[in-house]
């Protein structure tokens, strides 16, 4: 479903993507590893289509299309999700709101009616119970005085929502105690259908032992060095970034 | 500040040809005020942008106009002000008029609630209850800069006139609805005084509206005693066409553990400049300020706030906001005073303005001055755009751009809306603000005037 | 623990001033007094060319008609101009050479500032030219610096060797028209600093000029003008000290930065005038007017300073930002304590495209002392993409001072953002009570608090400045705590 090719992206001129290619197919799940600054979000950001990351060379195609033309609500409407490393707050506009009209934008993307107010508002209680999100958040201003782990939760809730082809989850899992982990997590595996897929960006391996991921690729200074199984991550998580550090060093003077 | 301006003789004229007709009409009591508030304005004038707190307004635009200016209703004024009716649904009010600074009713120029509470004429208050009158009028609208105070003292006549008796909670608002119509240019000036006596709760709600096409210019001055303990809440909302200007001044006089708030709404209007003084008079008093303003075209809307503590362990909130379109321009002009022996003193400002076009254009000046130690003080001032993150945080969930900034719009103005206490109005006000930034309304909905 | 605050407050306002000292150098003055005759006699003492003594009639011509500033928030005294003397010299030798020339009284004088005048003994890094009264005794290291076609002189020296740079450069950021300070220093200045950077140098040592009032009833108009060409950096750094007299005194300067595209300008000040007594009896007043604009595309301009001194200090530094892709900085820390008085900020006018600029503020309020922040940012029409942030913070410490925040914002361009911050409080008695509970006493809590709430400042500074900087607000706040 997607494929992106040799794909390299700056922000105010700075290289950050150096050439990324990785293909997911339906129903697979990518897990996106590596140290801090490496380019993880930025990729996410690229994906999602934030006009801040300017893409200097390579494509992205999606469902056969060229993602890298389509506006941000356009890919959102074609099952684009990205789940924030950092929710934005947004004063003054109240989750309601905000959640049905993006529910009902995407309705009328595929052609559906918009939701009754009654119906809208059963919906938003059945995904709150699936993700165990505490009523009272969803009525106030978008994350707003959320705490760390309350504006996490509220990503699924939404992702819940807008049920996505492709979710892209940045860092999800950090900031949650273990209980919000693991309701993070069942949210995802509830939501998981066979043709929908996941890229999921974390730093530990324990949010991959309840989302079980069929690739482990580690990114680092803007390329994709390394691209294993599901135990490259334990492997990862046990010996630190430096290996391949050397590894990608040594493979450069070689 | 030099008052000799030809703007200034201009009115000092007009006092001069229709002093005793306005003192024939009003108490003894009021017009004992009008000579020194004469004087006094001879000396201020009428502002100019060297005066500081209007360094950012040029009055005139409207001052510099050949008026009709309007002295007493005639008998066509009360059929006017009958016909008025509000359209906000829902919203259940001890309604009243006001026609061009007027209170035009002929029966009942003053009428007791079944709660105890007065209201109606302050020109008809004046002889009624010349005690309260005496107590209140001209004690708090006090001003050592401001000729436009001193001008309305010399010659407003008449206004509204409330007393919350001790202890009483009225539930319903007052709505005091200020029309003005006529069929030439006209200039007025009408004076309101509120009593909120001890323990007693109350909120006044005030909508402006122009109601024919004419150049229309109102100096209008409130004063508010709030006593220990009680709460007040003061709404306003104009609405007026953009061939008129609006100047209101509101002072409001705090007792001990007292709680008011203000908020003033400002939708519609040619040139509005709202003034508003808290004056923390007791320990413990609370005082909220809050303002909203759209503007568009050749608008220009200043807010100017003075909260004032002069006592130890009050405080004070003010936020104010403006959204300017087209080549409209907006001030703000905003001050925290804490007195030497104001201590324990908490005040905050903020002050946020987004520019849409590039003609529009924002001046703020956010000030503190601070003569005590025991505080906390804080203001922000900003003036930009939409939050990119948050424009493209709503269009990652698949909102189209124009909608997300809509929203973005609305919820930057809805923190301000938010802080209405009665709810028809508060779900009014979002309503009109939503319309208004859609472009679907670009005046209030009863404004009978086609005036574009 | 109250007790102990308002001891250690009391001893705030008990800190001496160190440089408080007079030297018996033997002077050159003229009579008392303002006048044509003075502002002609001022002109020929220095043998001035016949266009810089027009420019000076005219400056003086025009500060008849003007009157003195009302809007500051200052309670200024009436300052009778006939009462001061305007122009007072150190008698000089003839041959000024070598450091054994000059008068040992005034070697002495500097020492004892600890700013010596004898290259071998001076920090390695540091050019310094210093001003007595009226006029510049000595420029240090102007031989090495000549090597890199870097000029550093006096101004006189400026206008007798490069008269075109002078008449080029000089009024064109602050015209004599400007205020009335500024023109009655632009009819009266004496001396002060000059400094060009050429083309392509960054200038490889700190450029300062040391400001001293020595004599009585004597104002002192000095003028800076810094030129950084294309290209070109350079660092520089005033301070200022007077003796402790009862009359106040009148300092009154300008300084004026040109930065071509490309430039790079940090000008620092270490302001410590003889700040008066506890009763607020002397004291200088210290109106200055501090202009630079940012003429060239990505140039900068960076003013930083710290204000401990002056009975009233007066004074914006500003920031015009002409250039597209130009920067302008503020930082500030200014203290009052006893009766000083303080209206000081920046203004920032943003002109060119993609400008930015950074104020902050610290202000520091003890004993009766009031502080205000007066700024301005403004943003004009055809200013795209301007940023500004500005974060103005006050600390009070006692409750007869007085803290104030006057910002003003005009943005006349939609694509611009302002940010403005202030807060103002006490200072925080849970981080006093957590230094005390880790075992650290009231007084010294005070001196790290402060210090840290003016870090951010401070380490703008140059290395060698920031620790005296650090010991000048201990000693001018903390009294005997420093
Ligand atoms: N708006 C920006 N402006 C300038 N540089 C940026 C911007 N956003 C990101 N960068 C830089 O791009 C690089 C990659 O950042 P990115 O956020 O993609 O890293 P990351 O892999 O997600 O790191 P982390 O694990 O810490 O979340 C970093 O060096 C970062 O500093
Ligand atoms: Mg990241």
């Amino acid at each position: 479903m997607l494929i992106i090719n040799n794909l390299k992206a700056s922000i105010g001129g700075k290289n950050i993507l150096k050439g990324i290619s990785l293909e997911v197919k339906p129903g697979e799940i990518h897990a996106i590893m590596g140290p801090n600054g490496s380019g993880k979000s930025t990729l996410a950001a690229v994906l999602a289509g934030r006009e801040l990351v300017e893409v200097t060379e390579g494509t992205v195609t999606y469902f056969g299309k060229n993602l890298l033309e389509m506006t941000a609500e356009d890919r959102a409407k074609e099952g684009i999700f990205l789940g924030f490393q950092y929710p934005i707050e947004i004063p003054g506009v109240s989750m309601v709101n905000f959640m049905k009209t993006a529910v009902n934008e995407n309705r009328k993307h595929k052609g559906l009616d918009p939701l009754s107010a009654s119906d809208f508002l059963k919906m938003m209680r059945e995904k709150k119970e699936l993700v165990e999100i505490d009523s009272k958040l969803a009525n106030r201003s978008v994350n707003e005085g959320f705490s760390g782990g309350e504006k996490k939760k509220n990503e699924i809730f939404q992702m819940a929502m807008l049920e996505p082809k492709l979710a892209i989850l940045d860092e999800t899992d950090s900031g949650l105690d273990i209980d919000a982990l693991r309701i993070v997590a069942n949210g995802v595996n509830k939501l998981k259908l066979p043709d929908n897929s996941f890229i999921v960006i974390t730093h530990y391996q324990r949010l991959l032992d309840y989302i079980i991921p069929d690739v482990v690729h580690v990114l680092y200074d803007g390329r994709i060095v390394k691209t294993a199984g599901k135990e490259l991550a334990l492997e990862l998580e046990e010996k630190g970034y430096d290996w391949i550090k050397k590894e990608v060093e040594n493979n450069i003077i070689a | 500040m030099n008052g000799k301006s030809e703007v200034t003789e201009r009115y000092i004229e007009l006092y001069k040809e229709n002093i005793d007709k306005i003192s024939g009409v009003s108490s003894h009591y009021i017009n004992s005020f009008r000579e020194a508030a004469f004087e006094k304005f001879r000396e201020l004038g009428i502002p100019t942008k060297k005066n500081e707190a209007y360094k950012y307004t040029n009055l005139n635009i409207f001052f510099d106009h050949d008026y009709k200016s309007y002295f007493m209703p005639v008998t066509s004024d009360f059929v006017k002000a009958e016909e008025f009716r509000c359209d906000v649904a829902d919203l259940d009010t001890h309604g009243i008029v006001l026609l061009n600074g007027f209170y035009p009713t002929i029966n009942e120029k003053l009428r007791q609630l079944p709660s105890g509470v007065w209201i109606g004429s302050l020109n008809e208050a004046a002889v009624r209850f010349a005690d309260k009158i005496e107590k209140h009028y001209g004690k708090y609208a006090k001003t050592e800069t401001d000729g436009l105070i001193h001008l309305n003292t010399a010659m407003a006549s008449d206004g509204v006139f409330i007393y919350v008796p001790e202890g009483v909670t009225l539930t319903k608002p007052v709505q005091i609805v200020n029309l003005v119509q006529s069929d030439e240019d006209m200039f007025n000036q009408h004076r309101n005084l509120i009593i909120v006596e001890k323990n007693a709760e109350f909120s006044l709600i005030i909508c402006d509206h122009t109601l024919s096409p004419k150049k229309f210019l109102t100096n209008a001055v409130t004063e508010v005693f709030v006593g220990e303990n009680a709460h007040f809440d003061i709404i306003r909302v104009q609405n007026e066409h953009n061939n008129a200007c609006k100047i209101t001044h509101t002072f409001i006089h705090q007792e001990k553990n007292s709680v008011a708030s203000s908020n003033n709404m400002t939708l519609h209007g040619g040139l509005i400049r709202n003034s508003t003084y808290h004056y923390l008079g007791g320990e413990g008093a609370e005082s909220y300020s809050y303002g909203l303003f759209l503007a568009d075209k050749w608008q220009h809307i200043d807010n100017f706030v003075n909260v004032d503590h002069a006592s130890p362990h009050c405080t004070s909130n003010q936020l104010f906001k403006g959204v300017l379109d087209d080549m409209s321009t907006g001030a703000f002009n905003g001050r925290i005073l804490v007195r030497p022996d104001a201590q324990g003193t908490l005040a905050y400002q903020k002050n946020n303005n987004i520019l849409l076009t590039d003609d529009a254009k924002m001046d703020t000046k956010p000030q503190l001055e601070i003569y005590a130690d025991d505080v906390k003080c804080s203001h922000g001032a900003t003036v930009g755009q939409l939050d990119d993150d948050a424009l493209f945080y709503l269009q990652s969930r698949g909102i189209n751009k124009r909608e997300a900034r809509l929203m973005l719009m609305f919820g930057f103005a809805h923190e301000v809306i938010q802080n209405i206490k009665i709810e028809a109005l508060r779900e009014r006000m979002d309503n009109l603000v939503m319309q208004r930034l859609k472009g679907e309304l670009s005046r209030c909905a009863s404004c009978m005037v086609k005036c574009g | 623990m109250e007790k102990d605050q308002d001891k250690i407050l009391s001893d705030v306002t008990s800190g001496e001033y160190k440089y408080g000292f007079y030297s018996d150098i033997e002077m050159d003055r003229i009579p008392k007094g303002l006048s044509e005759d003075v502002v002609r006699i001022i002109s020929g003492k220095k043998n001035e060319p016949e266009w810089l003594l027009d420019f000076r009639l005219k400056a003086y011509r025009h500060w008849l008609i003007m009157k003195m500033p009302t809007w500051p928030n200052l309670k200024i005294p009436p300052i009778n101009y006939q009462e001061i003397i305007f122009y007072a010299a150190p008698k000089l030798r003839k041959n000024l050479n070598s450091i054994d020339d000059i008068d040992p009284e005034l070697k002495k004088t500097f020492d004892k500032l600890g700013i010596p005048l004898d290259e071998q003994k001076h920090l390695a890094g540091v050019a310094v030219d210093a001003v007595i009264d009226s006029v510049s005794v000595k420029t240090t290291f102007k031989e090495t610096l000549a090597e890199m076609g870097i000029i550093f002189c006096s101004f006189s020296d400026a206008v007798k060797e490069y008269p075109d740079l002078v008449k080029r450069y000089m009024g064109s950021v602050v015209p004599y028209t400007d205020n009335f300070f500024a023109t009655l220093n632009s009819a009266v200045f004496s001396d002060g600093s000059f400094c060009y950077i050429p083309k392509g140098v960054r200038c490889p040592m700190e450029l300062s000029t040391y400001f001293r009032i020595n004599s009585a009833n004597t104002g002192q108009f000095e003028r800076t003008l810094l030129i950084a060409d294309e290209e070109s950096y350079v660092s520089y750094l005033e301070g200022c000290t007077a003796p402790s007299r009862d009359e106040n005194q009148l300092h009154a300067a300008i300084v004026e930065i040109v930065a071509e595209k490309n430039a790079e300008v940090k000008y620092s000040t270490v302001q410590n005038w003889y700040p008066g007594n506890k009763e607020g009896k002397g004291g200088v007043f210290n109106f200055v007017t501090k202009r630079g604009i940012c003429k060239g595309e990505n140039s900068k301009i960076s003013w930083t300073q710290i204000e401990t001194g002056s009975a009233i200090t007066w004074k914006y530094p500003s920031c015009i930002l002409r250039g597209d892709n130009s920067t302008g900085e503020f930082y500030s820390v200014a203290v009052t304590n006893n009766y000083q008085q303080a209206d000081t900020g920046t203004k920032m006018i943003h002109i060119g495209k993609n400008t930015k600029s950074t104020i902050v503020s610290k202000g520091i309020s003890a004993g009766k002392g009031q502080n205000s922040y007066r700024g301005l940012v403004k943003v004009l029409k055809n200013a795209t993409n301007a940023r500004n942030f500005s974060q103005c913070d006050s600390l009070l410490l006692g409750d007869k001072c007085g803290a104030h925040t006057f910002p003003y914002i005009e943005v006349d361009n939609q694509t611009a953002i302002v940010e403005h911050e202030a807060t103002t409080s006490k200072i925080g008695e849970d981080q006093i009570f957590y230094c005390n509970q880790r075992g650290i006493s009231t007084d010294d809590a005070i001196g790290l608090i402060v210090n840290g709430y003016a870090r951010e400042v401070i380490n703008k500074l140059p290395m060698e400045f920031a620790v005296e900087a650090q010991k000048l607000l201990q000693i001018s706040l903390e009294g005997s705590v420093g």
